[in-house]
């Protein structure tokens, strides 16, 4: 019974996990960009709604609210200010500049906020559970989470297969020259995708804040964990992300239950790496993100 | 007033140049023709007019207005759109969701999705496949559709016959020859001579970067056209 309650705690962490992939993979579909300051961008999130409770004394609903906000348009000046300027010909220049953007963010969050731990208070939601039976209980928090994973990332697919901007990404995606040549501005195009992914990983920022504490250099944990989840759900896949997560997650939570908590964390890359060896495309591997 | 001239035109692609003070004019409703070997400029021709590339010197007008400095998307709403060479379709879209995206910039005309597959009947059974799965020919026929629905004043068909079956090759010229009747302008490049000699009023022949023939069909010699052709 006890594996149960781990596994079902582990499918659920990878709704979050889900949660930090999707914009990667988005982003990554729509204009082969690698954002590695993915991560980071996330924890700039918590650490914004963190700011925005202490400073502005917001409640914590508004407070995560403005912050979706508020790195949605970020998203989108930072790709039309500063990264569509990196894409083109060389595939590595945005991998430098995002690295670039990743070690700027931790340092000006450790100065803004220095190293110590936070949280964010999520009141009685996180410590409720529903208990099913003697042994198994799951957590109202993760469960809302998950469920709030799946919803974003049906939404999105939903958003990609029946909206004109959905076709349009796709569109963009499969071709970018022919793109342009049906009236598309690739520019704008690639600023909103990069703005719908920073606000869907702020939500996965502030969802982790809540959840546990952090600090200024918590994405780089949370990129690789994206990343993994990217891989073995099969890149371009939206729905892929979730079943990268949930397998990442079981593997971490169920690596802790049998050899201790110490290997959570190496088991799920274990288990990401014999996954990249069998099969190197991942699960649902598209060429696009349709 | 004329809808498309091109005045002296200059194109480099780094320091190799590959068109010579290119000029022309397309009057409107008229198809003209732009063939060449191999390498004469002609994709390149289309590409700067449609706004993928730029001239290093020269200028176009599009009815009249300067568009040297207007960038490809935004020539779409003006009424410029490509056929690009190799068909371009979005391999992972479906039939149908290709001509919606052909009509993203809302231009409003006689070309919406019930017309465009009127003329091109094929495409209408396989409006739910995906775009990658389609035959060369069916792929073309979509393209060209994908073009119309941005309901062009000009449309620029980039070798719109290379590598297809002979019997698809009539369908797509038998559209060609509706297109001016409902307002279109073409622009066609083409290597194959024959095929499109027939259907247009006016003929430029490249070789090297340069024109060098121009006339109507029917008053060039076949033998001027073929020494004009290969630079004999």
């Amino acid at each position: 019974m006890n594996w149960v309650n781990v596994a079902v705690q582990g499918i659920l962490l990878g709704g979050l996990y889900a949660l930090f992939a999707v914009g990667l993979a988005l982003v990554f579909g729509v204009m082969r960009l690698v954002n590695l300051a993915h991560g980071d961008l996330g924890i700039l999130a918590a650490f914004v709604t963190l700011g925005l409770i202490t400073h502005a004394h917001l409640g914590l609903t508004w407070a995560a609210l403005l912050t979706i906000v508020v790195m949605f348009c970020a998203g989108y000046v930072l790709q039309r200010g500063l990264l569509n300027f990196t894409l083109g010909t060389d595939d590595t220049r945005p991998i430098v500049v995002t690295f670039g953007l990743a070690i700027i963010i931790q340092n000006t969050l450790l100065l803004a906020f220095s190293a110590d731990e936070q949280g964010l208070e999520g009141g009685r939601i996180t410590t409720a559970s529903i208990h099913l039976g003697h042994q198994l209980a799951i957590g109202w928090y993760p469960l809302l989470v998950f469920i709030v994973a799946v919803a974003i990332i049906a939404g999105l697919q939903l958003f990609l297969n029946r909206t004109k901007m959905g076709r349009a990404f796709r569109a963009t995606s499969d071709d970018r020259e022919a793109a342009e040549l049906m009236g598309m501005n690739n520019r704008h195009i690639y600023s909103l995708a990069m703005a719908v992914s920073l606000a869907i990983v702020a939500v996965a920022g502030i969802a982790l804040a809540i959840r546990t504490t952090f600090d200024p250099t918590s994405g780089s944990f949370n990129l690789i964990f994206a990343f993994e989840a990217v891989i073995i759900g099969g890149i371009g896949s939206i729905w892929g992300t979730l079943v990268g997560g949930v397998i990442l997650g079981l593997a971490q939570t169920l690596g802790a239950q049998a050899f201790g908590s110490g290997w959570a964390i190496l088991c799920g890359d274990v288990v990401f790496l014999v996954i990249l060896a069998l099969r190197p495309r991942g699960f649902f591997a598209r060429t696009v993100t349709a | 007033m004329s809808i498309l001239e091109v005045r002296d035109v200059d194109v480099f692609y780094g320091d190799f140049q590959a068109l010579f003070s290119i000029s022309f004019t397309i009057e409107e409703g008229q198809t003209f023709a732009v063939i060449g070997a191999n390498g004469a400029g002609k994709s390149t021709m289309l590409r700067t007019i449609a706004g993928l590339s730029r001239p290093r010197s020269g200028q176009i007008l599009f009815e009249g207005e300067p568009v040297d400095h207007i960038s490809a998307h935004k020539r779409v709403a003006m009424g410029i759109s490509m056929v690009p060479e190799g068909r371009r379709v979005f391999p992972s879209l479906s039939v149908n969701e290709n001509l919606q995206v052909g009509g993203y910039g809302g231009r409003k005309g006689d070309w919406n999705l019930e017309s465009v597959y009127e003329l091109f009947a094929l495409l209408k059974p396989l409006a739910k496949r995906q775009a990658g799965s389609l035959s060369g020919g069916e792929q073309q026929a979509l393209a060209i559709g994908r073009a119309l629905m941005s309901n062009p004043r000009l449309v620029l068909l980039d070798e719109v016959s290379l590598g297809l079956a002979p019997v698809i090759i009539k369908r797509i010229y038998e559209a060609m020859v509706e297109l001016p009747s409902r307002g279109t302008t073409i622009l066609v490049v083409e290597q194959d001579v024959q095929h499109v000699l027939t259907v247009s009023d006016h003929v430029a022949c490249f070789l090297e970067g340069r024109i060098s023939l121009e006339g109507a069909p029917a008053e060039l010699k076949s033998d001027d056209i073929t020494a004009a052709y290969f630079g004999m």
